[in-house]
């Protein structure tokens, strides 16, 4: 901990004099490398390496470098729809997960009475898990589950919904449990989000006339545009890593790309085509990130 | 009679006011009885679902062969639970995520925290990079790391143990413990700092003394994210264990041949925690996912 006295030592033809007043911000590279020194190690250890070595297991076989993992992966009967699955769900679940999380954001802002209790029960789901949230749903969709249970209350014939011939409803339903678990981070970000909006700007909106759809498309909505930037590029990125909502509901019926490779691990033992679709997985979060960064970006330049 | 010419008296003057003044207030009633609606809407939405799999896991075996079944809880029983309970990896899967969450919590703090201060005090060279670097390694897929991982440490010989994924929690929550410290060393101010330096402690002693007491509440929050993170976590633990699986990874790898009973049970087991995570963390929310995640 002798950094700071390292720059005086250094430079001793300086006079020793204190600066006046607040030090100045301590720039002691020294002491600073050696308190993150840890963490880069670590981190150069759990990620670097495997990280490399990922990269070589996915063009690795028995005889040097190759693509034949890759298309053992395309080949596989699962491959297409597992990533066509994955697209769709992402595709419908966020906007709805957006639209909801805003009205809900909005709503507890108006301060209902109770709203904390609201607070806390909407943020739940944050900690419970895709696995855990599959389970949940399971109650509820599974052939002699609660939502058979109350159609047959209701004298109407139960439906199978997570048959493997009915995709709309077994789509439905892993639509709906990961709208459940998932609005949450988007719900809580975008709170964060409004509580940084001074009120000022929509009441003097509302002053000049503005109704609430035109103070919310034309004030609150560019206000929240980092919030909802980092929500829309943390949400799709994990929801690249879904699969285990899909699993405990449907089993192998709905099939999605992390969820193959978890099939290709630990079914069918082949770690080289597991690492294939893990790196599929990275470059299509990666280049999502940077697109939306691209896209937003654009747009918030456009107008000026 | 008196009383008649005063009211007669004022009511000329009250008589217009009603006509213009009662509408607005009926659409703020209106408004607040659809506030409420729609929020006891959405609470429905969001909590049912958690009764319902308590229900169905406080319900014995019985009464889950019936059809259909009650909505209301009218024969409680703690058969199921005791059942999965008892089935085979569960209480050891269970020791397993209470170890592998607190050793990941212990680890990412001992790394994360010099860290975080260091991001938080000093303006070193490389530290835009460095907070780049986190945010990078933040948005790398899990299975991205599993995988090899789990080969590497078939080759250390730390493939399924409690550490191989300590381990990789820890690498996965340590962007956000270090990030997140760092905005909680940011909010304890520079001058008590000092203070404590000029009365004679040194910068360790200052630290441990006058910091970290004040920073105590928010590395505890960071804390708890790190653990439920942990808890949850299920494809990495999956692919770096095999006998030693934590609750989830368990829970996934019988899911297939297991009855529904054995999965409703797992799955309120699975997110009982969260019920009192968000509780202690509600106040902690919104300043963490606001302030620190960008």
């Amino acid at each position: 901990m002798a950094a700071p006295d390292a720059p005086a030592a250094a430079r001793p033809q300086l006079p020793p004099a204190r600066p006046k007043g607040r030090p100045p911000r301590r720039s002691g590279n020294s002491a600073a490398l050696l308190l993150i020194a840890p963490s880069i190690v670590f981190m150069t250890l759990l990620f670097g390496w495997p990280m490399v070595s990922g990269i070589l297991q996915a063009f690795g076989g028995p005889e040097g470098l190759t693509t034949a993992n890759f298309s053992r992966m395309v080949q596989d009967p699962y491959f297409w729809s597992s990533v066509g699955n994955t697209l769709l769900l992402i595709v419908v679940m966020i906007p709805i997960q957006f639209v909801l999380a805003l009205a809900m954001a909005l709503l507890i802002r108006a301060k209902p009475r109770g709203s904390s209790a609201y607070f806390y029960i909407w943020a739940i789901p944050l900690a419970v898990s895709d696995l855990a949230a599959g389970l949940v749903w399971l109650t509820v969709f599974t052939d002699r589950g609660y939502l058979n249970s109350l159609l047959a209350s209701f004298g109407l014939d139960p439906v199978s919904w997570l048959a493997y011939d009915n995709y709309p409803s077994m789509f439905g339903a892993v639509l709906i449990a990961e709208v459940w678990r998932a609005t949450s981070l988007v719900f809580v970000i975008v709170v964060a989000g409004l509580q940084s909006i001074p009120k000022d700007y929509e009441e003097a909106a509302g002053v000049f006339g503005a109704n609430f759809w035109s103070r919310l498309w034309h004030v609150t909505l560019p206000l929240l545009r980092p919030s909802l930037q980092t929500a829309l590029i943390l949400r799709t990125i994990l929801a690249f890593q879904t699969f285990a909502v899909a699993l405990a509901l449907t089993g192998q019926n709905f099939p999605l790309v992390v969820g193959e490779t978890y099939r290709w691990y630990t079914g069918l033992q082949d770690p080289n085509v597991a690492s294939a679709l893990a790196l599929v997985v990275m470059a299509v979060s990666m280049v999502t990130a940077v697109g939306y960064l691209k896209l937003l970006r654009d747009q918030s330049e456009a107008p000026r | 009679m008196s009383h008649a010419t005063t009211s007669q008296a004022t009511e000329p003057a009250a008589r217009p006011g009603p006509e213009v003044d009662r509408r607005p207030l009926a659409r703020r009633r209106r408004n607040r009885i659809l506030l409420q609606a729609a929020c006891i809407l959405i609470t429905l939405f969001m909590a049912l679902p958690i009764y319902l799999i308590a229900l169905a896991a406080m319900s014995s075996r019985q009464s889950l062969q019936k059809f259909p079944l009650s909505f209301i809880p009218d024969n409680f029983s703690t058969e199921t639970m005791q059942t999965f309970l008892q089935s085979t990896g569960i209480l050891g899967g269970l020791i397993n995520s209470v170890q592998v969450g607190v050793f990941t919590l212990v680890l990412s703090l001992i790394v994360g925290v010099p860290a975080g201060y260091a991001v938080a005090r000093f303006a070193f060279r490389g530290r835009d990079p460095y907070q780049l670097f986190l945010l990078f390694t933040r948005a790398l897929p899990i299975v991205v790391l599993s995988v090899p991982l789990a080969q590497l440490f078939l080759q250390t010989g730390l493939y399924d143990s409690v550490l191989a994924v300590v381990l990789l929690h820890t690498a996965l929550a340590l962007p956000t413990t270090i990030l997140i410290t760092a905005s909680v060393f940011l909010g304890v101010p520079r001058d008590v700092e000092e203070a404590a330096r000029i009365f004679g402690c040194s910068p360790l002693q200052a630290f441990l003394k006058v910091v970290m007491p004040m920073a105590v509440p928010g590395i505890a929050a960071a804390s708890i994210f790190t653990f439920v993170m942990s808890w949850n976590e299920v494809l990495g633990a999956s692919i770096l264990t095999l006998n030693q699986r934590t609750l989830p990874a368990q829970v996934l790898s019988s899911l297939a041949e297991s009855p529904l009973a054995y999965r409703f049970a797992g799955g309120f087991l699975l997110v009982l925690p969260a019920l009192v995570f968000i509780f202690f963390m509600r106040r902690y929310l919104t300043n963490m996912w606001g302030s620190t995640i960008r």
